[in-house]
């Protein structure tokens, strides 16, 4: 980076940036509170009393450490890594409706688990277990590329044609999942369908570590790449100018929200909402500096994955409901509301 | 019938302690129905969506359908031993499940009259009911044996499709290899789409060189699709000998494709429903 770039300073619009560590904090607070009474909750009744004198019968200890655990620590995972990757394409793009389903990570990992359930059908063993996790990775990844090499072929990739290039493939994909949806009978549509609606419920912890190993470094490269996303906010020239590598910053940023989302999608389908909504939310309580809303997106998408995943978990027990329909239905109103109570009175956005 | 004495019996996790005061689950419809028939359904504390026969098995509590389990919902109904068919899933829910060290029994989903023979015999062991398992089996054998009298004095065989769904306009259709084939040829008839295994969409003109003299049907996928009026307004279908006949048979789906204890007496109602056409 420029060294110019550097002492630009882009206020924050609560009380400028001391608030910045308190929010944090309290983010982080809420954060552990919410993963403990996670943690505590479900179907299957752990007492809390009986946890705090260590006190566990074999069953239970069983229960919470391999199947409860890992799950609360997968929804923070995934949440992070959602409300990340929304943050940091909605600043790439300079679009508020950007998230990740946008360079094709979704329709991508959407197609390939399709061609597992249709055509591959079960695999045994191991491969039955992260078959499905592993084949949505690849397809999620091998999506983005396809869509960022279109852009590229357009000579500028500008984050235009990335957009527009995006539109097209993701429509090729769905095309592609939907004909696959046509030749499959009804139990293969069955589990299909239950994919694209999001579940946190396979949670093990091979799958946990391997997601985290790929989500945590991913987000931190995001966060660093913050201050060049807030000079972005000026527009793609003018960042240029002031000596930010913009070609540099959309592959960083493509690259990295391709590998949390595809690690994120590949473990718990595809839960909607979360990396649309999450920014925008930290973006009008804290404001749109990106070393802000980077780190708090990450705790508030976990937060609010944590609690949606345990009512889907607790609320129809001993069945379950699949997580992302809980997104998307609380999501979907809020940020309608949201919107209306923001910009109700201005013209554009 | 030798070879379908096989043990399917995969594993089981645990040896499962205390018979009498054991805790069950079953998922899939077709092993409830066996536990009821096993007359063990007082050990039952909960089945999936898919076992809803008979009556009683509807009140159990259920723990979703058999491919999106969850595994805490089903550990919270204290089970001592869950048995399940291979199309139980996902593969990581199992894994959890394992993991707990709850006893766990993996059946082969029926698919003929030896899996389901295989299952009585596995499941009356596992359930401490292996007199009554092979009484079952017996009365089985018998009823089989009058069904083949009775194809044996009947004329030709039919010609029958099976229609797993109806989306849009375009049947999805039974083809080899599937539970409804095995039916199909269990009840004395010929299933008339040989061309492929599995089930596939027929176009509405393939549907018509098929040429079949009956259509077969889920009493669900009839109901969906609005009837038997409706079905046959299908462009296709209509044309077909079956369709301008009328000749439209529907059966619930857990008896006529669950391949339970009551596949015989399927398979002998459905010749029986063929001649009275």
């Amino acid at each position: 980076m420029n060294p110019l770039s550097r002492n630009i300073k882009i206020p924050l619009p609560l009380a400028g940036a001391g608030l910045q560590l308190p929010a944090l904090l309290l983010l982080l607070i809420v954060l552990l509170i919410t993963a403990a009474a996670a943690a505590l909750m479900g179907a299957f009744p752990i007492p809390a009393l009986s946890l705090l004198q260590a006190n566990l019968t074999p069953q239970e200890q069983a229960v919470l450490h391999s199947i409860r655990l890992p799950r609360v620590l997968l929804a923070v995972i995934v949440g992070a890594a959602l409300a990340v990757s929304g943050a940091a394409l909605q600043g790439l793009f300079r679009n508020p409706l950007a998230d990740p389903g946008l360079i094709g990570i979704s329709s991508g990992a959407a197609l390939a688990v399709a061609l597992m359930i249709v055509i591959i059908g079960p695999l045994p063993g191991i491969l039955g277990l992260y078959g499905l996790s592993i084949a949505a990775f690849m397809g999620g990844l091998l999506t983005s590329i396809v869509i960022f090499r279109f852009a590229g072929l357009t000579g500028a990739s500008s984050v235009t044609y990335i957009l527009l290039a995006g539109i097209a493939i993701n429509a090729l994909a769905s095309a592609g999942t939907g004909f696959l949806a046509y030749l499959s009978d009804d139990q293969e549509l069955r589990s299909l369908t239950f994919w694209t609606m999001g579940s946190l419920g396979g949670a093990l912890w091979p799958g946990v570590l391997i997601c985290a190993s790929l989500v945590i470094p991913a987000t931190f490269v995001l966060y660093r790449n913050a201050q060049r996303l807030n000079i972005l906010l000026l527009g793609e020239s003018e960042a240029r100018h002031l000596g930010v590598d913009s070609e540099r910053l959309k592959r960083n940023i493509i690259i990295c929200t391709a590998i949390s989302v595809g690690a994120a999608v590949a473990v718990s389908g595809i839960i909607g909402f979360v990396g649309l909504v999450i920014p925008h939310l930290i973006r009008l309580t804290l404001g749109p500096d990106h070393r802000l809303l980077i780190p708090a997106s990450a705790l508030l998408g976990a937060i609010i994955l944590i609690i949606a995943d345990t009512v889907s978990r607790t609320l129809l027990a001993p069945a379950e409901i699949p997580v992302g329909i809980f997104t998307s239905l609380i999501g979907g109103p809020f940020f309608l509301w949201l919107l209306i109570k923001q910009y109700s009175g201005r013209f554009g956005l | 019938m030798k070879t379908g004495l096989t043990l399917l019996l995969l594993f089981i996790m645990q040896p499962v302690a205390g018979e009498t005061g054991q805790r069950l689950i079953t998922i899939g419809g077709a092993l409830t129905e066996i536990v009821y028939q096993l007359e063990k359904e007082a050990l039952l504390v909960g089945s999936d969506t898919t076992s809803y026969y008979p009556a009683a098995a509807e009140q159990l509590p259920k723990v979703g359908y058999q491919r999106t389990l969850s595994a805490e919902g089903i550990l919270s109904l204290n089970p001592d031993l869950i048995i399940y068919t291979d199309e139980a899933g996902p593969p990581a829910v199992l894994e959890q499940l394992k993991m707990t060290g709850v006893g766990l029994l993996e059946l082969k989903a029926g698919r003929s009259l030896a899996d389901v023979i295989d299952n009585i015999k596995t499941m009356a062991e596992a359930l401490d009911a292996t007199a009554r398992g092979q009484a079952l089996i017996r009365a089985l054998m018998a009823k089989k044996q009058g069904l083949d009298r009775a194809i044996a004095a009947a004329d030709s065989a039919k010609k029958v499709m099976f229609i797993l769904q109806h989306r849009g306009n375009t049947p999805l259709v039974a083809g080899k290899k599937t539970a409804a084939d095995s039916i199909i040829t269990l009840s004395g008839a010929d299933n008339a789409v040989s061309a492929y295994e599995g089930y596939r969409p027929l176009t509405p003109e393939a549907a018509i060189t098929q040429a079949p003299d009956i259509i077969l049907i889920t009493n669900q996928t009839l109901e969906h699709t609005g009837g038997k009026a409706s079905l046959l307004k299908a462009p296709g279908l209509a044309l077909t000998p079956a369709g301008m006949r009328g000749h439209v048979i529907a059966m619930d789906a857990l008896l006529m494709i669950g391949f339970g204890p009551r596949i015989v007496d399927a398979a002998l109602e459905l010749h029986e429903r063929y001649s009275e056409l």
